[in-house]
């Protein structure tokens, strides 16, 4: 190939757009041409030169902040969206949740804690010679006997046509508060009832049923007063006296 | 230049553009001889990118795209369009030949400040083309791209624009072209 024809070629060679043939081509081509070679290493320099020259401008420390804040900030809006359908909800709901759960749990061991409690309570209340300081199976003798002991006063089922017989009454604390212990019979089981002033009373987080110790519990909150059933029978004699309780007048 | 998954987010606009800011500043100065205007032109450049950067195609060449937006607001804004002027036809030029070459005077000189001057001085079209191969040291076929003309004007173009580097310079050496001849 002549040389005007490689010479056509030398801008392509200095940019390294040549085919490797071609270079190879041209490489020996300028091994036998110094023309050519001259040509393409002025071609090499020239660049070169253009390279340093142009990189001449730069951006001052202020426009560059600008500019990539506003880029960013267009970022962060542009996935604001994403935030506010989707993360935001998503979060508060993880809250919410954890929350709930950490409620529900300190709930929960609070509960098991009075039932513990109670169930002791209930124990060592029958295992003493005096369980009760009011002796009587009438409702209308124990209920009295509180005024004056306690700050509230309650009401007591009628237990004609039960299974259920009271045995008496004594005043009782849990966390301190003042209430009143009732003991029930059904059967040949004791059942405790305790009634303490809502307000007070350390097991207001949670009403239900449950078993602690292979105790049934129920409890609920009536009239300003959270009761509680505990007894060694099951859960259905436990609701049944709980009915009993709820419904007197 | 590493091209973006299509699945990329919008928010990856930022981490494929801010690296490209000093080059597109660089190119809006050259094109634009103003610090204010380039400051704009960068600006305008980015905000377009970040708006159409969803429609952005995956597999093209991203560099070559923000190039291409900074140069189309370019043409369009005031400057450039004044700057749109009839390509020279400086191939016609004659190079002048003798012992001291245009390449043996810029070596001889060193004169950085003559190349840019002589940069300066060559029309948009020639000055834009150099600036992007020799400077951004893009291929035939990324500048193609920013330029939206085919890889054969790119050689061609290039051809002519150091044509006319060259004859700039040789025009500045001490004696003129005369005096190379």
């Amino acid at each position: 190939m002549p040389c005007d024809d490689w010479r056509g070629k030398l801008d392509a060679y200095a940019d390294g757009e040549l085919s490797l043939p071609e270079m190879n081509a041209l490489g020996d081509h300028m091994r036998r041409c110094a023309d050519c070679s001259v040509q393409a290493l002025q071609r090499v320099q020239l660049k070169r030169s253009v390279a340093v020259a142009g990189r001449r401008y730069e951006p001052s420390a202020e426009f560059r902040a600008k500019v990539t804040n506003s880029v960013n900030r267009k970022r962060d809006r542009g996935t604001g969206w994403f935030w506010k359908i989707l993360v935001v909800p998503a979060l508060l709901t993880l809250i919410f949740v954890a929350g709930l759960n950490y409620y529900v749990r300190g709930a929960r061991a609070e509960r098991q804690r009075v039932y513990s409690e109670l169930a002791d309570l209930h124990v060592a209340t029958l295992a003493s010679s005096t369980p009760v300081d009011v002796v009587s199976t009438d409702r209308h003798t124990v209920k009295p006997w509180f005024e004056g002991r306690i700050p509230f006063t309650f009401n007591l089922p009628e237990l004609q046509g039960t299974d259920f017989s009271l045995l008496g009454g004594r005043v009782t604390y849990l966390a301190q508060v003042p209430g009143a212990h009732l003991i029930y019979r059904l059967r040949k089981h004791e059942i405790s009832v305790f009634i303490f002033p809502d307000s007070g009373a350390p097991a207001a987080a949670l009403s239900g049923a449950a078993e602690v110790r292979s105790f049934t519990f129920e409890d609920w909150a009536q009239n300003g007063l959270r009761y509680f059933v505990v007894g060694d029978v099951g859960g259905n004699d436990i609701e049944a006296l709980s009915k009993l309780l709820r419904d007197a007048r | 230049m590493e091209v973006p998954d299509p699945r990329l987010p919008a928010a990856n606009f930022a981490d494929l553009a801010l690296p490209l800011f000093d080059q597109l500043y660089n190119f809006a100065h050259w094109l634009t001889q103003d610090r204010h205007e380039a400051e704009d032109l960068v600006q305008e450049t980015f905000a377009k990118g970040l708006r159409g950067f969803q429609s952005f195609q995956p597999g093209t060449n991203f560099r070559a795209w923000m190039f291409r937006i900074l140069r189309n607001t370019f043409l369009t804004s005031r400057t450039g369009l004044k700057s749109t002027v009839p390509l020279e036809d400086d191939a016609s030029e004659t190079i002048p030949s003798g012992d001291l070459s245009p390449e043996d005077v810029l070596v001889e000189q060193a004169n950085r400040d003559a190349v840019r001057q002589a940069l300066n001085e060559l029309s948009v079209p020639f000055r834009e083309i150099l600036l992007l191969c020799d400077v951004e040291e893009m291929s035939y076929e990324e500048i193609a791209q920013v330029l939206t003309i085919p890889p054969g004007t790119v050689m061609s173009r290039l051809h002519r624009a150091r044509k006319a580097l060259r004859t700039r310079l040789l025009e500045k050496s001490p004696g003129g072209v005369n005096a190379v001849r």
